[in-house]
């Protein structure tokens, strides 16, 4: 039976009889809701499809109910992780077969990049990171320095002192996100940086000069941070040694740095290494 | 796929039927992760890519193709001692791309 089916943005869009598999995955991605696709791409039933996401039932099948249920379970794990990739079962869902191969397909929310200080390298950064696909944060509690109009491209512009977003928010950091510590001013960034320590951030960074770096060690020691994890994560001074003075250069050096932390690279020239690239 | 729902929805309202072609698997070097999508509309228009530029040619043939039998498949592209492969990656690897009518 046709039922009125309205979008997210409660604009009538017409009448369709269900929407399908591909209309609920649209309006999911759109909204940023992670979601999971998977999709027989060999074995019985080619294409045939089952879509889960977090607060959602799985809707599709694969043809067979325990078949069904693996993959659901599979399919979430995958989610979780943000991970893409073909896994084989049985025709019944067995482990250790290959009747079927699945491409299971994690469609994670954009990571978030948190940018503490309303700079003049932080215009510079929200671009960057944007090309690179961050949803992008600026916080500042100066409210005259943290406004829309000076960095039209951040997702997001926040007027507070940033541990205490931090406070908020940061339980939601994970690996594939970043903290970017600009304001080099001790008095924000040191409980900035101990609430960052805080969080499962995969990259905190802090900048400043060598002088100031060296003081704000000293002041986060005093403050009690546990400095072993302060070594272990804090990139200080921020940024890869590119030798460049520019905020957008400062800004390619800060998000070379967060890849190759990502990816536990040296960031030579390839020149003068050997070695799969990727 | 995201970045290409725009030209999906454009074609759709001009309903015009499409194919999506996703990298499924890559082994050895490639440029493009699993889940890089390309869409065909049946008039040859593309949307997005699945390489470097190396195979996307051989993509909108199968494409279209896919588009005119209904059927889906498994496509594979890559370097082949035997030759087996008309189209390759310049860089090596092997590429296994699943391709569909957007009918789901």
């Amino acid at each position: 039976m046709a039922e009125q089916f309205i979008s997210s943005s409660n604009r009538w869009i017409g009448d369709v009889v269900n929407p399908s598999i591909y209309e609920l995955w649209r309006e999911a991605v759109t909204a940023n809701r992670p979601v999971a696709l998977a999709t027989v791409i060999g074995g019985v039933n080619p294409g045939a499809k089952i879509l889960v996401g977090k607060a959602m039932d799985p809707v599709g099948t694969l043809g067979d109910p325990d078949l069904d249920r693996v993959v659901i379970r599979d399919a979430i794990g995958e989610l979780a992780g943000g991970r893409s990739g073909v896994r084989n079962y049985g025709p019944h869902g067995e482990a250790r077969e290959d009747a079927v191969a699945v491409f299971i397909e994690s469609f994670a929310p954009p990571p978030r990049m948190l940018i503490f200080g309303a700079v003049d390298f932080t215009g510079a950064l929200v671009r960057v990171a944007k090309v690179l696909g961050y949803s992008v944060t600026v916080c500042d509690a100066r409210e005259v320095f943290a406004t829309k109009r000076r960095f039209p491209h951040a997702d997001e512009v926040v007027v507070d002192w940033p541990h205490r977003l931090l406070e908020r928010e940061g339980d939601q950091l994970g690996e594939r996100d970043a903290i970017c510590v600009l304001t080099h001013d001790h008095k924000f960034d040191v409980p900035a940086i101990i609430a960052a320590l805080g969080t499962d951030v995969g990259y905190l960074g802090a900048m400043g000069s060598r002088r100031t770096n060296d003081e704000r060690l000293r002041r986060l020691e005093d403050e009690g941070a546990d400095m072993d994890q302060v070594r272990d994560r804090l990139h200080a001074p921020i940024g890869l040694d590119l030798g460049g003075r520019t905020p957008e250069e400062t800004a390619v050096a800060i998000v070379a740095e967060i890849i190759a932390a990502r990816t536990g690279r040296i960031a030579a020239s390839l020149k003068g290494t050997a070695g799969p690239i990727h | 796929m995201k970045e290409i729902l725009g030209d999906i929805d454009r074609w759709r309202a001009a309903g015009r039927r499409i194919a999506i072609a996703r990298v499924v698997d890559i082994e050895g070097s490639g440029p493009r992760l699993p889940g890089a999508t390309m869409a065909v509309a049946d008039d040859g228009e593309v949307a997005g890519s699945v390489s470097g530029g190396c195979v996307e040619g051989a993509v909108v043939a199968e494409a279209l193709d896919i588009l005119s039998t209904g059927d889906r498949r498994l496509v594979t592209f890559g370097y082949s001692d035997d030759d087996a492969f008309a189209v390759g990656l310049t860089c090596g690897g092997t590429v296994h791309l699943f391709i569909e009518p957007l009918d789901w």
